[in-house]
């Protein structure tokens, strides 16, 4: 160990040394290597930004962050397949887990009906005041007005269903459905109110209507499909699911997110892969500039190769010295990137004006205002991967590097 | 362990088409404390022998040994090892590495021997004062003149205290005292530290230094005289 140190020592003033020899070489190369990383850790916190904005929204909307269902519900989300609504019991339950934001529905595959088209909707029954808490439905109205009330006898539908039932703001509909007893419930609603989604799949399909109008329609009052629970944060639900699936009746059924709705999950892991792709390319664009400045520097003193392989030094040591200048290089790069990048992406993390561009970003269903987000995880995946691949990049020119023949480099002029 | 051994020793260039002859059938042995020149012209093979010797290159056949280690069956790890504790080395164009100073230029050595720092920091001070550098301790290379770069390199190569120093023209950029100066410390070291020194020169002037004179031509030893 002490004999490690003692060559550590050593290699780590000759590689330090060597850096600066040719400081104009290395201040270009330390500013690719700081721009890399900057434009890594950027451009993930926007892209991470711009995703988390529409799973956020997708998951609110849709699941929730954790639901309360009857176990055979997702098999078939009919109405023989729903909960009596939360009391007593239950009530206690979701209270001492901590849930602290939740709403009741009713969801049910239904027909809707205007004069002219009928579409195959999803049908949502929503509690307006606990609605406006977990999801981002009532800010998204276009025309008209929310659901306001648990009575309210109005419909709301999506921009795109009206354009595609060629109806709009004030028309009636017709909505129809199935009852417990396999009866075709049916009645009229006046369009009170048209909303334009992120996610544009949403607004084709999904239809809301007052929770209790629906109850009665179905003829089950007092039930509800699902109980949807929404913490401060999609990422960190585990515990909070776990505490809710200790304290619910075992007759219940509650899920998170990501095992209701695969895809969304999907999208979410596929961001840290998506994360992964983006800081090898700009890596691999660097390494051509890490690997020329290393052979560069090698090219530059063969000779003084040939002579501490001359005075004693193994070649595993001339390895370990290149590759520790290579190390220097790359940690010194990574800190004035990383510097830059917490510099540049904290103060727009209260939000960035993409308006410029928010036609196409909305048809991917993001918002026109960007939280960029900084992660601790994408910023060590970036130094990771830099530190990983630059080492590896320079492990060529350090192995030539020991392999020259002492004698040929002492005489190289 | 500082007894050489040289039998049959041959090595051949190509250049181009032409095959170059730097070794023919050399036979040698240099007991421990000898002082030896090696003389004689230009590609006579003086400089391929002091190679072979240090093990920074193998000959085509032959044996060479130090002491019981036959050196040219070695790997480049154990070729390495050999040099850095049993070989010193004197080049022509001094060879100090840029980036260290005269005093970190003579640790260096020490330094990868694993040497403490304190104690070698006391022997590089010594010895750079023992070659008249004292004061000049932390200058670059750069800022040395050639004779003192040339004593840095002496003192890095004597320092700690090797069985052999493989001197290969060390006087060929020197002037005319620096080169006695130089040659004068190299007999003290000899006869007080009992150094093997083997030189390689043109020079008359460090010939005379010499107790053993080999001359060679084309590869081959035609003389070997003590003085």
């Amino acid at each position: 160990m002490t004999g490690f140190k003692l060559h550590f020592a050593t290699i780590f003033v000759l590689s330090w040394r060597n850096l600066w020899r040719n400081h104009r070489r290395t201040y270009i190369m330390l500013g690719a290597i700081s721009v890399g990383v900057w434009a890594m850790i950027f451009m993930t916190a926007l892209m991470r930004g711009m995703v988390d904005d529409m799973l956020d929204e997708g998951i609110r909307n849709l699941p929730g962050h954790i639901q309360i269902q009857h176990p055979d519900f997702l098999d078939d989300p009919s109405v023989v397949n729903s909960i009596d609504e939360p009391d007593g019991e239950l009530l206690v339950a979701l209270n001492q887990a901590g849930a602290k934001r939740w709403a009741t529905r009713i969801k049910l595959p239904a027909v809707i009906a205007s004069e002219r088209e009928s579409r195959g909707i999803n049908l949502v029954g929503v509690e307006p005041d606990a609605e406006a808490d977990i999801s981002g439905i009532p800010e998204q109205i276009s025309a008209g007005r929310f659901i306001e009330s648990n009575q309210d006898q109005g419909l709301v539908i999506g921009a795109k269903l009206a354009q595609r039932l060629e109806t709009r703001l004030g028309k009636r509909v017709v909505v129809m459905s199935q009852d417990p007893d396999n009866n075709i419930s049916e009645r009229g609603f006046r369009i009170v109110g048209i909303y334009r989604a992120k996610m544009p799949g949403m607004e084709e399909f999904n239809v809301y209507a007052a929770r209790d109008t629906l109850q009665q329609l179905l003829k089950i009052e007092g039930r509800v499909s699902q109980i949807i629970i929404v913490d401060e944060n999609f990422r960190d639900i585990d515990i909070l699911y776990q505490k809710i699936r200790q304290s619910i009746p075992a007759s219940l059924e509650v899920m998170p997110w990501y095992e209701i709705d695969t895809y969304l999950a999907a999208m979410f892991n596929m961001m840290d892969g998506f994360v992964l792709v983006w800081v090898v390319i700009i890596f691999l664009a660097l390494s051509f500039g890490l690997v020329n400045t290393l052979v560069m520097a090698i090219f530059e003193r063969v000779r003084e190769i040939g002579l501490i392989q001359a005075l004693g030094m193994r070649p595993a040591l001339i390895v370990y010295q290149i590759l520790l200048e290579s190390l220097l290089l790359l940690l010194i790069g990574l800190g004035i990137g990383n510097g830059l990048a917490i510099l540049t992406v904290k103060p727009l993390e209260s939000g960035l004006d993409i308006s410029m561009v928010a036609e196409g970003m909305a048809m991917m269903g993001a918002s026109s205002t960007l939280y960029p987000s900084l992660t601790l995880y994408d910023m060590l995946m970036a130094n990771g991967v830099v530190i990983i691949l630059g080492i590896l990049t320079s492990i060529l020119p350090a192995w030539r590097a020991a392999k020259m023949d002492p004698v040929q480099a002492l005489n190289t002029t | 362990m500082s007894a050489i051994h040289c039998h049959q020793l041959c090595k051949t260039f190509t250049q181009g088409d032409e095959v170059i002859t730097g070794l023919d059938h050399v036979d040698i042995t240099i007991e421990e404390g000898e002082f030896v020149c090696l003389s004689g012209p230009s590609g006579s093979g003086k400089t391929t022998l002091l190679n072979a010797i240090g093990g920074l290159d193998t000959p085509d056949s032959g044996e060479i040994r130090m002491g019981d280690i036959r050196i040219d069956q070695l790997d480049r790890g154990s070729l390495a090892d050999m040099r850095l504790h049993h070989i010193g080395f004197v080049f022509q164009a001094y060879n100090l590495i840029p980036v260290l100073s005269a005093q970190e230029n003579v640790e260096f050595v020490m330094q990868v021997q694993g040497v403490a720092a304190a104690s070698r920091a006391r022997k590089a001070a010594e010895i750079l004062r023992e070659v008249g550098l004292e004061g000049m301790e932390d200058r670059r290379p750069a800022q040395l003149s050639g004779g003192q770069q040339q004593r840095v390199a002496v003192a890095r190569a004597i320092v700690s205290h090797p069985d052999l120093v493989l001197a290969d023209e060390p006087t060929a950029n020197l002037d005319s005292v620096a080169a006695d100066h130089l040659m004068g410390l190299f007999s003290e070291l000899n006869e007080h530290h009992h150094i093997t020194f083997v030189i390689a020169t043109h020079d008359k002037r460090v010939m005379s230094y010499a107790r053993r004179l080999i001359r060679m031509q084309d590869g081959k030893i035609i003389s070997d005289e003590a003085q």
